[in-house]
């Protein structure tokens, strides 16, 4: 995750290192690669194409993709601005703001889960009220959408406010002093400087919200159509009586390919992505 | 002096009445305090000349409305824009155009859509705006660059985006603040003659803050010298730079400045001694404070004779006015030649050409004789 967030780019400029920084650099990549391997090792390919294709699974994909684009969606609506508020604010309070941001990703995505049951379960701080009028929230795709914002919005936050403290105010003044008001700067300066960062912290979020599961188990449950993502499919057809191993393994290669599709697309769009 | 006409046309316009630009203000900002009054009028180009630090760009920014003000007022065409009395215009309604050491293109826009920023946030139809942007374009000289983005521009070309940019958002006042400093010889020269250009087709008042002389007298009528906050001096050109009120702006316009006193309308008599004396009909007040400019190329050097001492000319009166003698200090190389810095008080530069400096036994420490023609002085009293 941290390779793809902000990937050095002194290392190739700043020349050599000693040698045997190969060894450990090495083991990191194995850290990440092997267990890939091994799982592709394991897949019984002939069965591949059942699992993928089963209603479950195609069901499963079908969602997760859908409550990942309404998830990604909400993100850019909530954390553009959010990232402004936090770029423009004195020092003390960006600190501040920032640390808040980044707890989601600290925390076990479990925890993140009983805390949105705690604000909007039957017997939670918002959702008591909500139920009055007739809105159930957990257990609902709508609970799967929260609970993916809820550990996706960081990236987002993040990455935009990067972009943000990079871009400056400079270029802002400039528009103002020639006539433009507020809203034009941001609409026509403003979020064109800070397009690439969007976009790297979009892709981020959607693949952080089709990954989710922590959060989802506990917040949305399991059913199948309504909550059951890709990931509680695999947990399912893991642990489930009588489904084989290897179709959890099929649906986890589909996750990763999809995954991998998503990062190389926003590596063919972004011209000054990291190389 | 050839001041002359310039300073009766000073004179009649006076500050401030119908001036197109008034700005009197003051700004504090950390420890640093500007003070700052100025007038310019409609078609006038006022140079901003000071030292590093001394508040030249936090006065533009002022006025463009980038920088708070404390106390006065700004009035561009009647309008007031800002000042303790009222509530400041915001920043997009203010019309001041103002162009940096830095291009500052939007980087995501061609040259064209940043030229017509201004005309479409202020409301023109895109057709319109791209139509007139064009033709601002081709009036910078950089009619086919339209389609071209910032970074596939040079330097040079980059700023002249800018003015267009600037001119096209139709400013009610135009506020350059080193607009030349990063570009090359070449670039800086085409930008300054952009400018003169435009100027007088505008009609719109100009400030120009700038530590180069050669900008102030190529662009501009009057000058203003800002020290540490404060205007120390305000009026024509040829006047402000060909006799400086300060040692800095002395060495700012390359000439030798000497204080002293009166000794009658037409001669002035450093604290060392030495007596300088102008050819011009002068009206000094003899025993009231004066100071001496000369060019650094219009004395006379020659090696020292045997009955010559370091320090000034040992008779004071007809034979010894505009002689002195006095010890290198330094040298310095200046094109086609050498500058002499002199030790003794006062200390003044002295420009030789390489042959003569050849001929002279120029070292530190050696004593020279120096000559300056009545004709080459120019006598004023100091305020």
């Amino acid at each position: 995750m941290t390779r793809v967030e902000h990937a050095p780019r002194g290392v190739a400029v700043a020349g050599r290192f000693p040698g045997w920084l190969y060894v450990p650099a090495g083991l990191g990549a194995a850290v990440l690669l092997l267990p890939l391997l091994a799982l592709l090792l394991r897949l019984d390919w002939a069965g591949v194409p059942a699992a993928i294709t089963s209603p479950e699974a195609v069901q499963a994909l079908g969602l997760s993709l859908a409550t990942a684009s309404w998830a990604t969606l909400a993100c850019v609506v909530l954390g553009v601005p959010l990232a402004l508020v936090i770029a423009r604010s004195s020092r003390g309070t960006a600190a501040a703001l920032r640390t808040l941001v980044t707890l989601p990703l600290v925390l076990p995505p479990l925890v993140g889960g009983i805390a949105l049951l705690s604000l909007l379960g039957r017997t939670g701080l918002l959702g008591e009220a909500l139920a009055v009028w007739g809105i159930r929230i957990p257990f609902t795709t709508a609970a799967v959408v929260i609970a993916q914002v809820f550990v996706a919005l960081p990236f987002l936050v993040i990455s935009v406010e990067g972009a943000l403290r990079t871009a400056g105010t400079r270029f802002e003044g400039v528009a103002a002093g020639l006539g433009a008001g507020r809203f034009t700067v941001f609409r026509r300066i403003t979020l064109p400087l800070v397009a690439p960062g969007l976009l790297a912290g979009a892709v981020l979020c959607f693949a952080r919200a089709l990954g989710e599961f922590g959060a989802t188990a506990l917040f949305a449950g399991n059913a199948a159509g309504t909550t059951r993502t890709m990931p509680l499919a695999i947990y399912t057809a893991f642990n489930g009586a009588g489904v084989s191993e290897d179709t959890a393994i099929a649906l986890s290669l589909m996750l990763i390919a999809v995954a991998i599709a998503v990062l190389v697309l926003m590596r063919g769009w972004r011209a000054d992505a990291p190389r | 002096m050839s001041a002359a006409p310039e300073g009766r046309r000073d004179a009649a316009a006076g500050p401030a009445a119908d001036a197109a630009l008034v700005a009197e203000l003051e700004v504090e900002r950390g420890g640093f305090r500007l003070e700052a009054s100025l007038a310019v009028g409609a078609d006038q180009v006022l140079a901003v000349l000071g030292p590093n630090g001394s508040g030249k760009s936090t006065l533009l920014g002022a006025i463009a409305g980038h920088v708070p003000v404390a106390r006065g007022e700004i009035r561009v065409g009647g309008r007031l824009l800002g000042g303790s009395t009222t509530r400041d215009v915001p920043l997009p309604a203010r019309r001041i155009g103002l162009l940096g050491q830095q291009p500052l293109l939007f980087p995501h826009l061609s040259a064209l859509e940043n030229v017509a920023f201004g005309p479409r946030a202020q409301g023109l139809g895109r057709r319109e705006a791209r139509t007139e942007s064009a033709g601002w374009l081709e009036r910078v000289g950089l009619a086919g660059f339209e389609r071209r983005r910032p970074a596939e521009l040079s330097g040079g070309q980059q700023q002249r985006v800018a003015l267009a940019r600037t001119l096209a958002a139709r400013p009610a006042a135009l506020l350059l603040d080193e607009p030349f400093a990063a570009l090359d010889v070449e670039a800086a020269a085409g930008m300054r003659r952009l400018v003169r250009e435009h100027r007088a087709a505008l009609g719109i008042p100009m400030l120009l803050v700038t530590h180069d002389p050669l900008d102030a007298l190529v662009l501009a009528g009057r000058a203003a010298i800002l020290q540490a906050g404060r205007l120390v001096d305000e009026g024509p050109i040829a006047r402000v730079l060909g006799h400086p009120r300060t040692p800095f702006i002395a060495a700012l316009a390359g000439v030798d400045l000497v204080e002293g006193v009166a000794l009658d309308p037409a001669t002035v008599r450093a604290a060392g001694g030495l007596v300088l004396r102008s050819a011009e009909r002068a009206d000094l007040v003899t025993g009231a404070p004066a100071s001496a400019v000369f060019a650094p190329a219009a004395v006379h050097v020659r090696a020292a004779g045997a009955d010559a001492s370091p320090g000034a000319a040992a008779a004071v009166g007809e034979a010894g006015a505009n002689r002195w003698s006095g010890t290198v200090a330094s040298l310095e190389p200046t094109a086609g030649g050498v500058r002499i810095l002199t030790a003794e008080q006062p200390k003044v530069a002295v420009d030789v050409p390489t042959a003569a400096a050849v001929a002279l036994d120029l070292e530190p420490g050696a004593v020279l004789a120096f000559r300056v023609d009545p004709a080459d002085v120019s006598v004023r009293p100091l305020v």
